[in-house]
């Protein structure tokens, strides 16, 4: 250790919090992470409350939203369970954004706080300002204002079409809300400035360009010489919510408008729920490996170490398969067990890590670490950097279900012939395309009763859950016409699982 | 540098707007579980939240999801005895989680009602929302007024028994001494006269003898100022200054023959809450006496008013008389304000409703600050009805109106409230 690092005064022990320990702990942070070379956004720390900790739980997170019943239910069931000591409010929020917002609670301890500080702060922001995901798919400068375009704008249709029709078609548009998602075109930069101007001129055009599409109807009868009918959409159409924007025939401006914002947040929120175990592998790996840092200097007082390491380790359980608890494999676990493995092969690596990776044994670690926070996602970061010995250490195995079969069969275990297998299908569990249905726009009659119909892609023999039917019921209050949703399994057969009839007319058509 | 800023203090009750539009959207749901709730409560019990509990599935918002079956494979943690190729018996109810994939399972099981706190004002609301109550009733909270006498001073006016001495005796002593005062200066000029004509004249000379008598004629001017006249009078003054009361007593009575039924004994009961609510914001201290009869008359613990059952005639007078004894017992002497509410199906003994009528005009009313009937039923207006309408046109303090659901109470107490808001 060097000496001038010896003269340090230490940081603030005890469990009460001030606003200059506070900064102190951040000033010290913010040394350390650059000392790593994490790069951030500017950090901005909000100090809150609990119950507007709650109010940030309710509207998912964001510091602005437009308002909905579901988020009052949502502060609702998050306040009995805080009431009741069910549950412990997370540590943290953090948000995506230029500055990076990072939430204190006012109950945490000082201990927490510091915590919280590495872990949102510094880690989360770094995660948010490099991975490709979050680089394509969000954009930091604008989401704020975009919010409270959002909320403004959303409040006006409240005025002007009554609660409750804005109600409903909210209802909707979030039924639709994980197919609202372009899972392949890059979407482009707002701020709220050039959307409102453009929203402005969307209204104007975008009816103009529906009733396009409708115009052809009349015209039937003179082009029904056999010739081959103009398929609608040319290709099907993954992105639900977009295409309804783009063409439900009956809707008006300012609904198509709620839809795009309903579809702007979903899509804002699509990294996220690609990131998850990176994500907060991430950020566990930095607020552990920074504090240790700070205490390695003697900065941190023992009794800080104890409570960090405490809750730190709570985070980081994984409960095995048989207990009444187990809930899934811990992201927070396998994240950082993950990333501390591939600084292990990087500076220690073992005969088995140079035959598995050998291109990163014994590679600079911080290199490598910045390698894979950018250009990964679950799915593709497990498939390539899930280790034997993560594999070891969490005992995983895979198991087979088939509902025709009256057992399961363990298909693959933690050893040689097992660890490609139990890799493939982990990565698998990642991907958002197996985990959710699979459905398009197949078709819209466009010469008959402008019906629409959507196709559910079976895979692997999965049936759609229950509820779609309500769902079906809500695409079709979109779509003003029929709506069908058929369903095709791997032999190609086609089955209509959900019909809902509807023949709404615009009032004066 | 970093931005550390202090949020606590800002906006609080962010989500209070979501919270309404939940309220609003299950405002059925909500409603039933007020209802309910008011069938189960006291009528006094009107200070509480009330926890109300609703379907899961109404709340559910649908998304598109895999359902169970089909085929799954997955990866868990903590392997402690299988080996590759190994088979290995269903778990029975999906634990483990093998059998619909992850997030399926996990909503199915949460098959629990939805469960929250409904605030105070929040049920009130809904409560009164059953009632239409305008707006204003439900935000005013205006305290009828009592007057009580007290000293103001003295007046020159009044009763005898109000005749204050000493002031009145102070006032004829000034007035003595005013009106004599004249009398008595001409009276020491003509003493010190009188001394120098006798000391110059002697004492029978005639100057002195004119004298003494013009002296004694002062002397019975002087003498005849009165003692005391009505002028001198002074009365205690009291005036009657308006002072809030802070007791009542509510009667409840009640029909409870075989043909009053659940329903309309629930109506009634938000009807007697309704009162109870109103005097509560008006008073410190309420009794309640609840009085319920058929053809004899009993008081009652809440409980048994509510929900024990009796059958046969009814005869209104034996309540009324009931109320008229204990009012005379526990409530007189200008100490409480009595509020009487009465329900009924209407059904009387014929020769009994001008009894009624009788007890209810000469002693009951005269003491009463507000008595209330509600008739219950769809019906045709029965004798009852037909007396009490006599009633209605010659008190101020008598209400009544016939029901048939919650809706239409309130009118019972638009006089009072109007009263009130005055």
């Amino acid at each position: 250790m060097k000496p001038a690092l010896k003269k340090r005064i230490p940081l603030p022990a005890g469990s009460e919090w001030t606003f200059e320990s506070i900064e102190r702990y951040h000033t010290e942070i913010a040394r350390v992470a650059a000392g790593y070379g994490l790069d951030t956004y500017p950090v901005q720390i909000e100090v809150i409350t609990a119950e507007q900790m709650m109010d940030a739980y309710a509207s998912v997170g964001m510091p602005v939203n437009y308002h909905h019943w579901s988020f009052g239910k949502q502060f609702l069931s998050t306040e009995k369970g805080y009431r009741r000591g069910q549950m412990g409010l997370a540590y943290e929020i953090v948000i995506n954004s230029n500055p990076c917002i990072a939430y204190l609670m006012e109950e945490n301890t000082l201990p927490m706080q510091g915590l919280v500080i590495a872990h949102a702060a510094y880690g989360h922001n770094s995660f948010f300002k490099g991975n490709y995901l979050f680089r394509t798919w969000t954009n930091a400068d604008a989401i704020i204002d975009y919010l409270i375009f959002a909320r403004n704008y959303i409040a006006q249709c409240e005025e002007r079409h009554g609660v409750e029709d804005v109600e409903l078609l909210l209802d909707s548009c979030h039924a639709l809300m994980n197919l609202g998602v372009d899972r392949y075109k890059r979407p482009p930069k707002l701020s709220m400035a050039k959307e409102k101007l453009r929203q402005e001129e969307r209204e104007e055009y975008l009816q103009t360009q529906v009733n396009d599409l409708w115009r052809t109807l009349p015209t039937h009868d003179v082009r029904s010489d056999g010739r081959k009918e103009r398929r609608f959409p040319e290709e099907p159409e993954e992105n639900l919510l977009y295409f309804i924007e783009k063409n439900a025939p009956l809707l008006e401006p300012w609904q198509r408008e709620v839809v795009r914002i309903v579809r702007k947040i979903a899509q804002y929120f699509f990294p996220q729920r690609q990131t998850q175990v990176m994500n907060e592998g991430w950020a566990t790996y930095w607020h552990y490996t920074l504090l240790n840092t700070l205490y390695d200097e003697d900065l941190l007082a023992d009794s800080f170490m104890l409570e960090f390491l405490q809750s730190h380790t709570n985070v980081v359980y994984q409960p095995p398969y048989n207990v009444r608890w187990y809930n899934g494999i811990n992201p927070y676990a396998l994240g950082f067990a993950m990333w501390t493995d591939i600084r292990r092969i990087c500076e220690h690596p073992t005969d088995e890590d140079r035959q598995w990776f050998p291109d990163i044994a014994g590679s600079d670690w911080r290199e490598t670490f910045d390698f894979a926070m950018r250009n990964f996602k679950d799915e593709s970061f497990v498939a390539q950097y899930l280790s034997p010995k993560v594999m070891r250490d969490f005992r995983m195995f895979a198991i087979f279900d088939d509902e025709h079969e009256d057992k399961l069969k363990v298909s693959a275990i933690h050893d040689d012939a097992g660890f490609r297998h139990v890799r493939e299908i982990l990565s698998e569990h990642y991907n958002l395309g197996s985990r959710e249905p699979n459905i398009q726009v197949w078709n819209v009659d466009l010469r008959g009763d402008r019906s629409l119909t959507l196709r559910h892609q079976r895979w692997q023999d999965r049936p759609l859950a229950e509820n779609a039917e309500e769902v079906v019921k809500h695409i079709a209050r979109l779509w003003g016409f029929t709506v069908r949703l058929e369903s095709t399994n791997d032999a190609g057969e086609v089955e209509l699982l959900h019909e809902t009839r509807l023949e709404k007319r615009k009032a004066g058509n | 540098m970093v931005r550390i800023i202090d949020r606590r203090f800002d906006s609080k009750k962010k989500s209070a707007v979501n919270r309404q539009r939940f309220v609003r959207r299950f405002k059925q749901q909500i409603r039933r579980a007020v209802s309910d709730a008011i069938d189960g409560r006291s009528i006094r019990d009107l200070d509480n939240g009330e926890s109300v509990s609703i379907p899961t599935k109404d709340l559910s918002e649908p998304h598109f999801q895999n359902g169970k079956g089909g085929i799954w494979e997955q990866v868990f943690p903590g392997n402690d005895q299988f080996s590759s190729g190994d088979q290995v018996r269903r778990p029975q109810g999906g634990a483990g989680g093998s059998g619909g994939g992850g997030k399926a399972s996990n909503e199915g099981e949460s098959e629990d009602d939805f469960v929250f706190q409904l605030s105070r004002d929040e049920f009130l609301d809904i409560f009164f929302d059953d009632l239409e109550l305008p707006n204003l009733v439900r935000t005013q909270l205006a305290r009828v007024t009592d007057f009580k006498s007290q000293r103001a001073g003295f007046t020159s006016s009044g009763v005898p028994a109000n005749i204050n001495i000493v002031r009145s005796m102070r006032g004829a002593l000034g007035r003595r001494l005013a009106l004599g005062s004249p009398y008595r200066a001409r009276l020491r000029e003509l003493q010190q006269e009188l001394d120098e004509a006798i000391a110059e004249q002697g004492e029978d000379s005639e100057r002195v003898h004119e004298l003494r008598e013009e002296i004694g004629k002062l002397r019975a001017r002087i003498e005849a100022i009165p003692f005391i006249d009505s002028f001198d009078l002074r009365y205690n003054n009291r005036i009657r200054i308006p002072q809030p009361t802070t007791q009542a007593v509510m009667f409840c009575v009640m029909d409870v023959s075989g043909s009053m039924d659940e329903e309309k004994k629930a109506t009634a009961k938000r009807f007697f809450m309704l009162l109870y609510l109103f005097l509560n914001r008006t008073y410190e201290h309420i009794e309640v006496v609840f009085i319920r009869h058929h053809t004899i008359a009993k008081e009652t613990d809440e409980d048994e008013f509510f929900h024990s059952r009796e059958s046969g005639g009814t005869v209104v007078s034996s309540a009324l008389e009931l109320m008229r004894d204990i009012i005379r017992e526990r409530y007189a002497g200008g100490q409480w304000n009595i509020y009487g509410a009465q329900a009924s199906d209407g059904d009387n003994w014929d020769n009994d409703s001008p009894i009624c009528r009788r007890i209810l005009d000469d002693e009951i009313l005269p003491w009463c600050q507000y008595f209330a009937y509600i008739e219950i039923t769809p019906g045709e207006p029965q004798n009852l009805w037909r007396e009490y309408e006599k009633l209605h046109a010659s008190s101020k303090n008598f209400a009544m109106q016939r029901i048939e659901s919650p809706a239409d109470i309130y009118p019972v107490f638009r006089e009072l409230f109007k009263k009130s808001l005055a």
